[in-house]
Order: C-alpha cells, then structure tokens, then sequence
C-alpha cells in the first residue's frame, strides 16, 4: 500500500476532483474472471451511468466497490487515497453507500427502524444506552418531507411503501449519514413509468447536492435521463466511456448490447429493439 | 428525453399524496382507522386477546379456587419455567433462526450442573458459573455451526437435540455409575445467598405482612396460605421486562429485527447479523440453563427426562406471542403472555370437570389459531402484496 502512495503521487494531485477512482481492478473466484480490467471515475456533483448486459460483471463491480469483495489486483482511491475495504461497514464508513435494488429495505420494519438500521441513534451510557426514537422520528418525518414523501406515521411498515417511494427512502437514508458516492443498483428496473421518474427526480436532486453517484442500469433509456457519463461494461471490462455530448442513445444501446447481433435482430423485427 | 414526459405524472403523485396528507390532518376518522392500525400492529395482540380468552373460559368453567392466591401461583409456576425459554426463544426466532436443543440442553445443563457440585465438589456459585460458561459456549457453537454452513437452524439444532439429550443419558450413567439420575444435588448445594436467588420462594416478609394485615388468605395460625413467590416466577418477569426492553429500546434489539427480517439487506447497512445471531444462540443456551439450575434446586437431583420436548412448547409460546416462523417480527411480551396461557390450560384443566387429557388438543387449537391471526394481521398491518 505504501509503495502505491509513493508511485502514485502525482495523479492523486491532478485527481482533487475525482471522489472515487478505479484503475484496472479485477477480481477472479478460482478459475473465473469476473472481472478483467474495469476503470471509472466519478467527480463530486455527476452521475456516472454503469451500463451492461446480463453476466457483464456488474454485480460483481458493484460489490467490489461497496467492500463485499476485495479486488485481486488493481488501484482503487477515495478522495485521493489508497483504500482496500475489508467490510461493507468500512465502505460505507468511507462515504460510499450502496443501494441495491430489493435488499435495501426490511418490509416489516417500520420506516424509522429501517432508516437508522445500523445507525442508530443512542443516549444514556454504559449497557444501558437506549434508541432516541423522538429524535429518529423527526429525522425520518423531516427527511421523507424534504424528497415529497408525506408519511403520516414513521412508525408505519415499510412494507406499505411504494417500490419508487423504498427505493427514495433507502436513498435518503444513505444521503442523510454522509454518503460521498452514491452507488445504485438498478434503482428503477422494478418500477412502473411513474415511480421511475420519481427515483429519477431525486438521483437529479442528489447530483445537486454535490454527490457522485454511480447508476447501474441496463435501461439506457432510463441512464440517458439522469447521466453525465456512460461507462459500458462488457464480459468484465470497461468498453469505454462517454460523456453524454459524445454518444447519443442509439449508439450506447448498440455498445451495450455488443452491436451487431442487436441491429441485425432489430433489423429482423423491423426495428422495434 | 425521458423525464420531461414523465414529469407531469410526478407531479400528479406528489398531489394525491399531498391531498392524502391534509385528508390524514383534517379528517378524525382517518385519524380513528390509523389508531387501530397501529394497536393491530403490535405483534403480542393476538396473546393478549388468547388470554382473555382463556381466562373467562376457566371463570365460566373452572373452581373458583384457580383463581385465588394459591391457585394463581400454581398456574404462574410451570408458566414460568416455560417462559423463560419462551422469551429466549422469541428473541431468537424474531432473529430469524430457531432453537431445537432448548429442551435437550435443559438435561445437559443440569447434569453439568449436578456433576461439578456432587463429583466435581465445586462450590454452589463456582458450578452455576461454570455451567452457564459452558452452556454459553454449546450455544455459540450452535450459532457457528449455522452461521458458516448457512445450514438451516432447524436441522443444525435437531441434531443437538439428540446429541445433548444422548450425552445427558451417557454422562448420567458415568456420573452415578449406571444410572439415569443424579441426586444429593440439594444436599450438596448448601445454604445461604446464592441458594436462594436460584430456588425457593422469595419475597416471604411482604407475604407474612399482607397476611398480618388481612390482605391476602391465611390459615388459622396465622400464616399464609401463600407463604411467598416462586423465584422463578421473578426470573421470569425480570426476563420479560429486561427482553422487552432490550427489543424494542435498544440498538441490539433493532439489530435483532433486522437480522430476523432480512439478513442480506441488514448486513449491507452495517448490522452485525453474524455477532447478533450467534448472541441469540448462547441465550436461549443460558435460558434453558437458567431453568435446569432452578429445577434441579428446588428438586434436588436431575435426570435425563429433564426438560423434554420443552423446545416445542417454547416455539409454540412464542408463536402464540406473535412470532412469525420465518422471522423479523414477533415479540417478548408475547412469548410471556404465550406462555401464561399454556400454564393456564394444562393447570387450568384440573380445576374443571373436563378431563386433562384435554390440553393437548387445546394446546394444538391455540397455535394453529394463533399461527392463522398473526398471517392475517401481519398482512393487514403492513399492506403485504
């Protein structure tokens, strides 16, 4: 690790701006390679579309990022620095929040308990340390008011929540402790047309908080809304990366789907694809 | 391209929810219906409502006496016993794993327990120590076990029920030289503070003043029908409480639901489910421990019958206090409320015409009713689709 600190020191310099860094990152489970070389930046205030077919690696991407997997090889900086995360909970104590698409959210919970799970809030001392649910409660109430969720009861299940309004409130939640890197994990691929413009609405309104956040999708249509850059992955590496001036929808949706075979199916279902 | 199109259907939502909100501020009936909702959201509802039930059955059928001093404290007695592993149970279960060597774990406890102080010479305090160390370490061991197989609970812990309650047997027939119980325990126990913080009755002083003072029954000398408390009816009510507490208070017990209602998705925010699951497995080992100790005190020796089949009836008491099988809901007050209305029925019975036999089918009613009012509840309570 130190030896990457010295070798690497006049990019982490030139990369002030960049709030996560990956270079060449790959990570093998015995024989197989799920990941051959993937690099991508994100800087404060963009969305950095992740885009990819079925088995192009993005889960595994995804995991590796948010400290479920360690890399086999490859750099990988926050803020500038060197970091190999050992846990979930060293991620995230890094600033990167991940938000997965059915597992953010406990139904039976209740929005306040799902909200600071893992963070609760505590007073008293010693082992007699109790939950501040009056201070929780305001929070979640404030919170859920400031993305246009009205709940009535913070004491109310998740459960009862919209897919669109979860995955608002998992966002929220990761916002709220601090997140610098938002990653989310096909945030809209279960919603209806109006709850997607709704998680979509917010992941704006995250971007103008200065956050970065990286959106994995395999819905272009959806990644063109929100996103700054495409980076398309492919059979674990990165095909390239294009800011949203350089590629217009029809061409990331032919890179995403390894061109040719797609326009000649296109082509054969008289370009309904 | 997309979101311009899409924007006035956000807008509409952001309106219906507004207009839902001031409804919610402006209209008390919808204020009514959500109060409800949120009383039919507390787990332990369905046990309450059991135990009225119950209880006016027993006044319309049973003696009268069932439902005096003495009579109360015969129906708390085996209801707390079962309690104190219903809630260790109920913890666990709500943590999203069962226990099946609860009741095996009982027999093997108590002849640990018995075997430090009557082969092992040991101290009362040094073997109560030493057993619930022990006890702690079979019941992480447990957890281990599920934890890096990712085996199913049910199965991992129905092994131990067998292996605990063979090594029981065995290690009775090693401990006495061929038989299958162990006695002299009491003898060997000895008196003084510890002794009686474990067995016995407690509280006597207040109970001789109430009798002084005409509250409560006594015989014709003077003393009490109810000379005091069964300790482990205080063990008992201590347990509630402090679980209650620690479930609904505290960030373990939030880390319990979470642990219970979603495992992958707690992990991901932090929540150690590993450490939390495996604390869970030690309690109900030191639950079943607690009440081998009690047991074994007050009857002075232990045997290999000793808490068999408890297991059952401690999910059963959970479930009856709202617990959901498949974890992530449920509640301690509940497996206490659960487990006072197992002790009613199966001492209750008595106190009728009915024939005892009665309580087992009683017992099998009771859950599958309770098992169909959670599902529902669970539905309504949290909109489920």
């Amino acid at each position: 690790m130190s030896d990457a600190l010295l070798t690497e020191a006049a990019p982490e310099s030139s990369a002030q701006a960049l709030l996560l860094d990956v270079r060449n990152i790959a990570k093998h489970f015995g024989p197989v390679i799920a990941l051959s070389g993937v690099s991508l930046t994100v800087a404060r205030g963009e969305v950095l579309c992740l885009l990819g077919d079925n088995g192009a690696g993005k889960s595994t991407l995804i995991k590796t990022l948010s400290g479920c997997h360690r890399p086999s090889s490859g750099e990988f900086y926050v803020d500038g620095k060197p970091v190999a995360f050992a846990s979930p909970r060293a991620a995230l104590d890094a600033g990167i929040a991940t938000v997965y698409q059915d597992l953010a959210m406990i139904p039976l919970m209740s929005i306040t308990r799902n909200f600071f799970m893992g963070r609760e809030p505590v007073r008293g001392f010693g082992p007699l340390k109790w939950i501040d649910f009056n201070h929780a409660h305001t929070v979640t109430r404030e919170e859920m008011r400031k993305i246009g969720i009205d709940i009535r009861d913070p004491h109310q299940a998740v459960g009862t929540l919209s897919g669109g309004e979860r995955q608002c409130v998992a966002i929220a939640r990761a916002v709220y402790f601090g997140a610098k890197v938002l990653i989310l994990d096909e945030p809209t691929s279960a919603l209806g047309v109006a709850q997607t413009s709704m998680v979509l609405k917010y992941i704006n309104l995250v971007r103008a908080k200065g956050l970065g956040v990286i959106f994995i999708t395999h819905n272009v249509r959806h990644a063109y809304a929100v996103g700054d850059r495409f980076t398309v992955l492919n059979r674990g590496k990165t095909l390239g990366t294009y800011t949203k001036s350089d590629i217009t929808m029809d061409e990331l949706q032919n890179l995403m789907a390894g061109g040719k075979e797609l326009q000649t199916l296109s082509a054969e279902l008289g370009g309904t694809v | 391209m997309a979101m311009p199109t899409a924007d006035p259907a956000l807008g509409q939502i952001r309106d219906t929810e507004t207009r839902a909100a001031t409804a919610a501020l402006h209209d008390e009936r919808l204020r009514r219906v959500s109060l409800l909702a949120r009383l039919m959201r507390r787990p332990e509802l369905g046990a309450v409502a059991g135990l009225v039930l119950v209880t006016v059955f027993f006044l319309l059928t049973a003696n009268p006496a069932m439902f005096t001093l003495a009579g109360v404290m015969t129906v708390l007695s085996p209801a707390a016993q079962l309690g104190i592993l219903a809630i260790a149970a109920a913890l666990l279960m709500i943590g999203g794993e069962f226990d099946l060597s609860i009741g095996s774990m009982i027999a093997f406890a108590g002849l640990v327990f018995g075997a430090l102080i009557v082969v092992g010479d040991m101290p009362l305090l040094a073997a109560i120590v030493a057993t619930f160390v022990f006890a702690g370490l079979m019941g992480a061991l447990n957890g281990q076990i599920v934890i890096r197989t990712r085996l199913p609970s049910f199965i991992v812990t129905l092994a131990f029920l067998f292996i605990l309650r063979g090594l029981s047997l065995v290690g009775l027939k090693w401990a006495t030289g061929g038989s299958t119980q162990l006695r002299g325990i009491g003898d060997r126990a000895g008196e003084g503070f510890i002794r009686e913080i474990f067995s016995g009755q407690a509280l006597e002083a207040l109970f001789a003043w109430l009798a002084r003072a005409d509250l409560i029954a006594k015989f014709a000398n003077g003393t009490p029908t109810v000379t005091g408390v069964p300790v482990s009816i205080l063990w008992f009510l201590a347990m509630a409480a402090v679980a209650t507490y620690v479930l609904l208070r505290t960030r373990f017990g939030n880390w319990i639901f979470a642990a219970g209602g979603d495992a992958n998705a707690a992990r991901n925010s932090g929540v150690p489910v590993s450490l939390v699951k495996t604390l869970l497995f030690v309690l109900t080992a030191c639950a079943a421990t607690l009440v081998a100790i009690l047991t074994v005190l007050d009857a002075g020796s232990t045997d290999a019958r000793r808490g068999f089949q408890k297991e059952f009836e401690a999910i059963i008491a959970a479930v009856i206090g709202g617990c959901l099988l498949t974890g992530g809901y449920g509640s301690a007050i509940g497996a206490f409320f659960g487990a006072i209305i197992f002790g009613m029925v199966s001492i209750g019975l008595t106190y009728t015409t009915f024939d005892s036999d009665w309580f087992q089918v009683f017992l099998g009613g009771m859950l599958l009713l309770a098992v169909l009012f959670n599902n529902y509840i669970r539905r309504k309570a949290t909109g489920e689709r």
